[in-house]
């Protein structure tokens, strides 16, 4: 009897990005009923959704890191391009001194960003556990000063990647019919499951976000658990600075991943999650990073003039917000049971009714 | 019984207080380092009123959104909405009818539409506020672009007179090596900076709205609870936060005398930054409104330190984040050694009245 | 007769998603009458007080004040019409001084006067005797005095109507007089006071009439004089006469005289209290008594190190162990109940099930996650056990009432199976009917060998309970008394005595 409520209640938090993702759907199939057209080049699909799973791996690589960090620490970690951009950079150079570029390079190079995106992590999540600070507000210092850091590193405009290796993993393995990007991506998504599965992330995180002192009181150490997720952020903006610079061939220190905080963000929230922390669900936000790629190509593909893309998405992000927004959805749940009322004929029966039955199970 | 009253708890320092205190002695500390450190430039006063007149733009922004932040929230469009405000009024000036009171309405009109949506829809639809100034940061961006891409300066002689205006102060100024003596000259822009300061720390500190606004910061539900209509506050302060951020973008143009797609850009995270150095703290309810003056001095004198000391424009940005990493960490740890010591300040005072009472 | 009604209620319906707060409520308020509201938790006292301060709205019925039909959107419409509040939880801004959070959101003026204000203030404050100072922070006042501006506020408000919501929960006796005698004051001038109190004896001390709620209806409206004690508390719990009574005698739980259970020596910690000694042994019930901020929070905090530990010793069952952290007291088999049930025991917006498993969970450790169906096993095991009146386990916590949270937090720590458990305050602000079961619990656990220590302001209620009170003052123990044959006045007279 529990089970359906708890799955409706889930479904629910997904509504307003399944509801968004359904209506671009229509609207990309109005404009040209080819959309879901899948074409095989070279022995890998291309078409509109292969290009948005493609486009969207980095951003929802982060919007998964950026939902933890939300839901522990109740503010957002604004410097995660940044943090990107520093960790390819370590990578890159990595790889260009090494000489000879072999699979093993680019698995070391890889670890070693990780590593300095966990450094990073550790740095913002010092600030924000164990000095008290804001998040956006201790992020706003990498904000600020960490383009500067990765072109430093780069130690010139732009150094070029350019082996077969990093090439394949930026496009396509031959004789793989998926993009490499997305294979990472699912791999991630495979791996944040498991480890919410096998770990007690979720509660602690939760737990966390809601009340730290009672989570404290309970054994929990509050502070480990915001710096943790922050190493997680860390590591995740590795991973997104590896597939961003594997997939441009060069690391740009100024425009790698510029301003993709503002659309994690916006993918945390559009998945139902409150900003303000506690509870979260990561299949919104992965979700919610999607629908905001795809929104991105729909615009272009509705041969939006480029500089108004802002324009639209901004309208586009303020109506979704109106209508996702907890009054307007209250005035309309109202509105919809007054109607069934007056269909019904008998006023307020049915929520009494309900009332009483869970109120005799209680007892 | 009389025994009681003579034992009255000692009055502390509010947070806010002793924020901007802090704010103020590390202002002092860095201008003062810097004059000792590079005499030239910053001995003479025109230095110091060139911070006023170059940046006066930020100094207002910081102003706007110093209230939105004490105030509990946040308002990340005001950087674009004072470009957008820049490129609209130079296209006002240059393309349209030419009249500079014209082109204030159109600024003003501007920040109070952007200002009107954030705070209905935050204050009256209960939307997160990042989000709904993050689309209006898009769409004021958008327009900015739409509207001129290229950089558009404006001829309109009546508004380059008013741009190149100054105020000479005749009994401030230094001697240059002829011995010709140089008047400090200010700007418009810094008398509407001034003007400005002093309304909104008025409004903050003695109308009913300004205690309204901390009181909202300091505690939402209590707020409601006390009989403050919450909605219209935060409205408010979202309305005076959009305003401000168009008042800035027509003080912008009177500097520069140009539209361009950067005007403005990064304002918001320099506000935000200028905000926290001038002791606002984001969770709200706390802070001085002069504090944001203060705080956007401290960070301007932190930039002109970096430039005189002739560093590496990469090395600029990473210096001055690393300012602002020791300025939070300091702030963070007199808020903590204040919040350890307040349990022991605070209780046996009351105690020891309590225990009076019993006799 | 009629024109003496200030305010009249009729078939008041509130409901809240699966919950029916209020049905077909009624109730009437006199002028210059103190009226008690009456009702465990959940009986939808709360509900129904903020039906008449606007913060909510009523589904149907109608409001009358002063024979005027009235409807409040929201709290400031209904204070402008003249009802005064002070909640349970306190509703000022911390971060604003004593005077501001007096007098904001009052009065038409667009401008603060801070002399006037402050002036106005520090009399008000002294002709109440409360040791504040108007342009303090209201943030460094301890609880008790904030709670008394909070009264401060509603009294000077001028209002026709005064609502108290559990305004003595923290403070203690002579406080409660000094709110007494002021609310004695106001019902000379006319107002009518609605009060809402657990402590029985404080309404029988100032009530003038009573109103009873059960389950969200009306049971009845009584002269306080002419309703027995015995006879309020069977209406309010809905059991028979002779059930109460029975349930009143408890026998004090029993010591044993082995090694003890816990046992610690020169204990202090950085919430500042003074050095002490404490033992404990199996199977024993014991209680920290003294007033409000005597320490008796802190001591007990000390022994399951939440606050720093700032020196002492300490032996489990005989063996010397370091506790620095919470987690390290619960490794050690020590589970602790907090004093604040909001703010450090539940986590509210999580579901009953993960409040009742998180501390297991943490015990078990960050890798070992229970399986959903075992945690939807123990969190079943200890509804039925507890009777925890909830729809199904997935509810959010934060939707039950302040006795079934309670009982959630109990049950927490009754998973752990603990050795030794604290309560501090398990009883506050609950009903009487858990009361009851509450300290019924605590000597059944005692007698299957758990060691308690409990708390609670009420000393009739730890007499009850305990075999052995240690004694506090100004943060620090200054005695101990046991034996069966305790009385109240022992202790007070030991308190009063104690220190100096």
């Amino acid at each position: 009897m529990l089970k359906p409520k708890t799955r409706f209640s889930n479904l629910s938090n997904l509504f307003l990005p399944l509801s968004v993702l359904a209506i671009l759907i229509i609207i990309n199939l109005i404009k040209g009923a080819d959309y879901f057209r899948i074409t095989v080049v070279n022995g890998a699909f291309y078409g509109n959704i292969p290009n948005i799973l493609f486009g969207a791996s980095e951003l929802v690589i982060l919007s998964v890191g950026m939902t933890l960090v939300t839901a522990a620490s109740r503010g957002q970690d604004i410097s995660i391009g940044e943090s990107g951009a520093i960790s390819s950079a370590i990578f890159v150079q990595y790889v260009l001194r090494s000489g000879n570029v072999t699979l093993w390079t680019i698995l070391v190079g890889f670890l070693i960003s990780c590593v300095a995106g966990i450094v990073i992590g550790a740095f913002n999540g010092t600030l924000v556990s164990f000095f008290n600070v804001q998040p956006m507000v201790a992020t706003l210092i990498l904000f600020l000063g960490g383009r500067s850091i990765a072109f430093i590193i780069d130690g010139k405009v732009s150094p070029i990647l350019a082996n077969e290796i990093s090439n394949r993993i930026g496009t396509v393995i031959p004789g793989v019919p998926i993009q490499t990007p997305i294979i990472l991506t699912a791999v991630f998504i495979v791996l944040v499951a498991m480890v919410l599965k096998a770990t007690n992330l979720r509660l602690y995180v939760e737990a966390v976000g809601i009340n730290p002192s009672a989570a404290r009181l309970n054994g929990i150490n509050p502070k480990r658990v915001i710096f943790l997720t922050f190493l997680i952020m860390g590591v995740c903006s590795a991973i997104a600075g590896f597939i961003a610079v594997n997939k441009a061939g060069r690391h740009d220190s100024v425009n790698l991943l510029k301003f993709i905080m503002m659309d994690a963000i916006l993918a945390v929230a559009l998945g139902g999650n409150s900003l303000g922390g506690g509870r979260f669900g990561i299949t919104g936000s992965i979700l919610g990073a999607y629908t905001i790629e795809m929104l991105n190509r729909t615009l272009l593909r509705l041969e939006v003039n480029p500089e108004a893309i802002k324009v639209f998405k901004a309208v586009f992000i303020i109506v979704l917000m109106i209508v996702a927004s907890p009054v307007v959805r209250a005035f309309v749940t109202q509105a919809l049971d007054k109607a069934k009322s007056i269909i019904a004929g008998s006023p307020l029966r049915q929520t009494g009714g309900t009332a009483d039955a869970t109120g005799r199970k209680g007892e | 019984m009389g025994a009681v009253s003579a034992t009255k708890p000692r009055t502390r320092l509010s947070n806010s207080t002793l924020l901007f205190i802090i704010a103020g002695i590390i202002f002092v500390l860095m201008y003062g380092f810097a004059l000792i450190s590079y005499p030239g430039s910053f001995m003479q006063f025109q230095t110091f009123f060139d911070l006023f007149n170059f940046n006066a733009a930020l100094f207002i922004v910081t102003l706007g959104l110093c209230v939105v932040m004490i105030g509990g929230g946040i308002d990340i469009s005001v950087g674009a909405v004072c470009g957008l405000v820049t490129m609209a009024c130079a296209m006002l000036l240059e393309l349209g009818s030419g009249n500079i009171w014209g082109a204030l309405f159109l600024a003003l009109g501007i920040g109070l539409a952007f200002g009107l949506m954030h705070g209905f829809l935050i204050a009256y639809l209960e939307i997160q506020p990042f989000i709904v100034t993050l689309g209006g940061m898009f769409l004021a961006q958008g327009l900015l672009t739409t509207l001129h891409r290229e950089p558009l300066n404006v001829t309109l002689p009546a508004f380059v007179a008013l741009r190149n205006f100054t105020i000479e102060i005749p009994w401030l100024g230094t001697v240059n090596r002829l011995g010709i003596f140089i008047p400090c000259e200010i700007k418009p822009g810094v008398i509407v900076v001034v003007v400005l300061v002093a309304l909104y720390a008025a409004l903050m500190k003695w109308s009913r709205f300004g205690r309204n606004v901390y009181a909202v910061g300091g505690d939402r539900q209590s707020a409601r609870m006390l009989g403050i209509n919450v909605k219209r506050t935060t409205f408010l302060s979202y309305v005076i936060c959009g305003f401000t951020a168009g008042i800035s973008g027509f003080v912008f143009l009177m500097t520069t005398g140009a539209g361009n797609i950067g005007n403005g850009s990064l304002f918001e995270m320099k506000a935000i930054a200028s905000n926290v150095m001038g002791g606002i703290l984001l969770n709200g309810g706390v802070g001085n409104l002069l504090g944001a003056p203060i705080g956007t001095m401290t960070l301007l004198t932190i930039n002109e330190l970096i430039r005189a000391a002739g560093v590496q424009s990469n090395l600029q940005a990473i210096v001055s984040g690393l300012l602002l990493y020791l300025f939070i960490v300091l702030q963070s740890i007199v808020m903590s050694l204040r919040g350890s010591g307040k349990f022991r300040l605070a209780l046996p005072s009351w105690l020891k009245s309590h225990q009076v009472q019993d006799k | 007769m009629q024109s003496d009604i200030i305010l009249k209620m009729e078939g008041i319906c509130k409901s809240f998603p699966g919950v029916r707060a209020l049905h077909n409520v009624d109730f009437t308020l006199r002028k210059g009458e103190i009226h008690a509201l009456m009702g465990e938790n959940g009986a939808g006292k709360s509900t129904l007080i903020k039906i008449i301060t606007g913060v909510y709205q009523k589904d149907a019925g109608q409001i009358y004040l002063e024979g005027r039909p009235v409807s409040f959107r929201s709290p400031q419409e209904a204070q402008d019409m003249g009802i005064g509040t002070v909640f349970q939880e306190i509703a000022l801004c911390p971060n604003l001084t004593v005077a501001e959070n007096m007098f904001i959101g009052r009065g038409r003026d667009r401008f603060v006067h801070w002399k006037t204000m402050n002036g106005k203030a520090a009399e008000m404050l002294s002709s109440l005797g409360i040791p504040a100072s108007p342009t303090q922070e209201l943030a460094s006042c301890s609880i008790a005095v904030q709670q008394m501006i909070a009264i401060a506020r509603a009294v000077d408000m001028d209002c026709k109507i005064l609502i108290l919501d559990e305004p003595t929960s923290s403070l203690d006796e002579d406080e409660v007089q000094k709110l007494f005698a002021l609310m004695r004051q106001l019902k000379a001038r006319g107002v009518g006071i609605i009060f809402i109190t657990h402590f029985i004896d404080q309404v029988y001390e100032i009530s003038d009439r009573i109103t009873v709620l059960r389950n969200g209806e009306l049971i009845g409206e009584y002269e306080a004089s002419s309703l027995p004690q015995i006879e309020l508390i069977s209406k309010m719990m809905g059991k028979a006469l002779s059930d109460v009574s029975s349930m009143k005698k408890l026998e004090p739980g029993k010591a044993d005289d082995s090694v003890p259970v816990f046992e610690a020596t020169a204990l202090s910690s950085a919430a500042g209290v003074r050095p002490f000694d404490f033992t404990i042994q199996k199977g024993e019930v014991n209680g920290f008594a003294g007033l409000l901020g005597s320490g008796r929070s802190e001591s007990v905090r000390a022994i399951f190190a939440a606050d720093k530990v700032t020196g002492g010793e300490v032996k489990v069952n005989g063996k010397r162990v370091k506790i620095k952290s919470p987690l390290d007291a619960m490794k050690q088999g020590i589970g602790y109940l907090p004093e604040d049930r909001k703010g450090d025991g539940i986590i509210d917006e999580l579901s009953v099930r993960d409040n009742i498993i998180l501390a297991m969970q943490v015990m078990k450790g960050f890798f070992r996650p229970l399986s959903r169906k075992q945690a939807e096993e123990f969190a079943e095991q200890f509804i039925q056990q507890l009777d925890i009146k909830v729809p199904s386990p997935n509810t959010p916590i934060k939707s039950l009432s302040g006795g079934n949270q309670q009982k959630v937090v109990l049950a927490r720590w009754l998973l752990t199976q603990p050795m030794y458990l604290i309560l501090d305050e398990p009883t506050r602000g609950i009903d009487v009917g858990t009361k009851v079961e509450i300290q019924k619990l605590v000597l059944k656990l005692a007698a299957e060998g758990m060691s308690l220590t409990f708390i609670s302001s009420e000393i009739d209620e730890m007499l009850r309970v305990c075999s052995r009170m240690i004694v506090m003052k100004d943060r620090e123990i200054v005695g101990e008394l046991s034996g069966t044959n305790l009385t109240e006045q022992d202790v007070m007279q030991m308190i009063a005595q104690g220190g100096k």
